[in-house]
C-alpha cells in the first residue's frame, strides 16, 4: 500500500532525547536517595511523566502523526484515571475494614468487653 | 510541464487543526488517511496493552494501599552488595540503563532503515536484540534471588504477601513483552540481512511484500516496552 513516508525529524534530535532519557532516569534514581515525603513523590512522578512524554512524542514519532491518530491513541488511556480513583477509594475502605476486623488485638476494647 | 495534482479530497481542501480531526473521523473508508494500516494496527494493539499494564499497576496500587502488613522496602530488597557495601536498586538501575540504551539503538535502526542501509539496519537490530536479551537475563537473576529468599506469588516471608503477587505478575508480564520483542527483532534482522525488504519478498506467514516499514512498526513496539518500564521503575521500585 502506498504510504507517504512521515516527515523525518533530524537525527540529532534522537540523540538529544536519548541522552535526556538517561539523565532523567538517573535523576529519578537519586530522588530516591536524597528526598523524602511529598517532594520525593512529586519529583519521581514528574520525571516519570516527562520520560513517558519524550518516548511517546519523539521516539514513537507521535508529534509527526495526524491529529486524529494522536487523539485516538492518547485520549482513551485517560479512562484509566477513573480506575485509579476507584482503586484508591476502594483500597482506603479495605484498609479501614481490615483494621477494624483483623487488626492487631488492641488491649482497650478487649478490656471493655470483659 | 508539471503534472496536475491528483484530485483527492485531501488536496482540494486539507483541513487543519480540529477541523482535520472531525474530517478524519467522519471520512469514508478510512479514518487515518495516509497513515499505513500496519502502523495504525500497532498503535491500536499498544493501546490495548496500555490498558493491560495500566490495570496491573492500578491493582498493585490497590493491594499496596489496602494491606495492613508492612510492604517490604524495595530499596533494600533489590539492593546489591558491592565491595561489602549495600547499593540499593543497583541491578534495577543497570536494567533501566540497558533498556534505555536499546531504545537509542532501535531509533538508529529505524533511521538506517529509512535510508535502506541494509547492513547498518541489521547491526542495530541485532544490538537492540542483544541489549533486550541481557535485560531479560538480569531479570532472571533478580527472580532467582527473590525465589531463593522465599518470595512466591502466593506468599512472602519478608512482609506483605501481595508483594510477591504484584512483583512476579508485573515484571513477568513485562519480561514476556521484552522476550517477544527480542524474538521479533531477530526475525526482522534476518529479513533485513537477507534483503527481503529490498526485494519485497513475501513473508513466510503472511505472504505480504517485505518493506522497511516493518522496522519502524517494530520500533513502536520496542519503545512501548521501554515506556512501560519507566512506569514500573517509578511506581514499583522507587515507591
Amino acid at each position: 500500500m502506498a504510504h507517504e513516508p512521515t516527515q523525518q525529524p533530524p537525527a540529532g534530535l534522537y540523540f538529544k532525547v536519548w541522552g535526556l532519557l538517561f539523565v532523567l532516569s538517573t535523576a529519578s534514581y537519586f530522588c530516591n536517595y536524597f528526598f523524602q515525603g511529598y517532594l520525593r513523590w512529586s519529583l519521581i512522578i514528574l520525571l516519570m511523566l516527562v520520560q513517558a512524554g519524550l518516548i511517546v512524542s519523539v521516539l514513537m514519532h507521535m508529534v509527526w502523526e495526524r491529529l486524529a491518530l494522536m487523539v485516538a491513541v492518547l485520549v482513551p488511556p485517560l479512562l484509566l484515571l477513573t480506575l485509579l480513583g476507584i482503586g484508591a477509594l476502594e483500597a482506603e475502605y479495605t484498609y479501614a475494614t481490615r483494621g477494624s476486623f483483623f487488626g492487631p488485638p488492641s488491649p482497650a476494647p478487649s478490656a471493655q468487653h470483659r | 510541464m508539471t503534472q496536475p495534482a491528483p484530485m483527492t479530497p485531501a488536496s482540494i481542501s486539507a483541513p487543519q487543526g480540529l477541523e482535520s480531526l472531525v474530517a478524519d473521523f467522519s471520512s469514508d473508508q478510512r479514518a487515518f488517511k495516509n497513515v499505513s494500516w500496519g502502523k495504525v494496527m500497532m498503535w491500536i494493539f499498544l493501546l490495548g496493552d496500555t490498558f493491560v499494564f495500566g490495570s496491573f499497576l492500578i491493582s498493585y496500587m490497590n493491594v499496596r494501599m489496602s494491606t495492613q502488613v508492612p510492604w517490604p522496602n524495595p530499596s533494600e530488597v533489590f539492593a546489591l552488595t558491592v565491595g561489602g557495601k549495600q547499593i540499593p536498586l543497583l541491578l534495577v538501575f543497570i536494567m533501566t540503563f540497558i533498556l534505555t540504551g536499546s531504545c537509542g539503538t532501535m531509533s538508529l535502526a529505524i533511521n538506517y532503515g529509512f535510508r535502506k542501509d541494509r547492513k547498518k539496519t541489521f547491526q542495530m537490530l541485532m544490538l537492540t536484540a542483544l541489549l533486550g536479551a541481557s535485560f531479560v537475563g538480569m531479570q532472571a537473576i533478580e527472580w532467582t534471588k527473590l525465589i531463593h529468599e522465599g518470595v512466591r506469588p502466593w506468599g512472602n516471608p519478608i512482609g506483605a504477601p501481595q508483594f510477591g503477587a504484584s512483583f512476579f505478575m508485573i515484571t513477568g508480564f513485562h519480561g514476556t513483552h521484552v522476550t517477544i520483542g527480542v524474538i521479533f527483532l531477530i526475525i526482522t534482522a534476518i529479513k533485513v540481512l537477507r534483503g527481503d525488504l529490498d526485494s519485497m519478498r513475501p513473508g513466510f506467514l503472511t505472504g505480504r511484500k517485505g518493506s522497511y516499514e516493518i522496522v519502524e512498526i517494530l520500533g513502536l513496539y520496542w519503545h512501548f516496552v521501554d515506556l512501560v518500564w519507566v512506569f514500573i521503575f517509578a511506581v514499583f521500585y522507587l515507591w
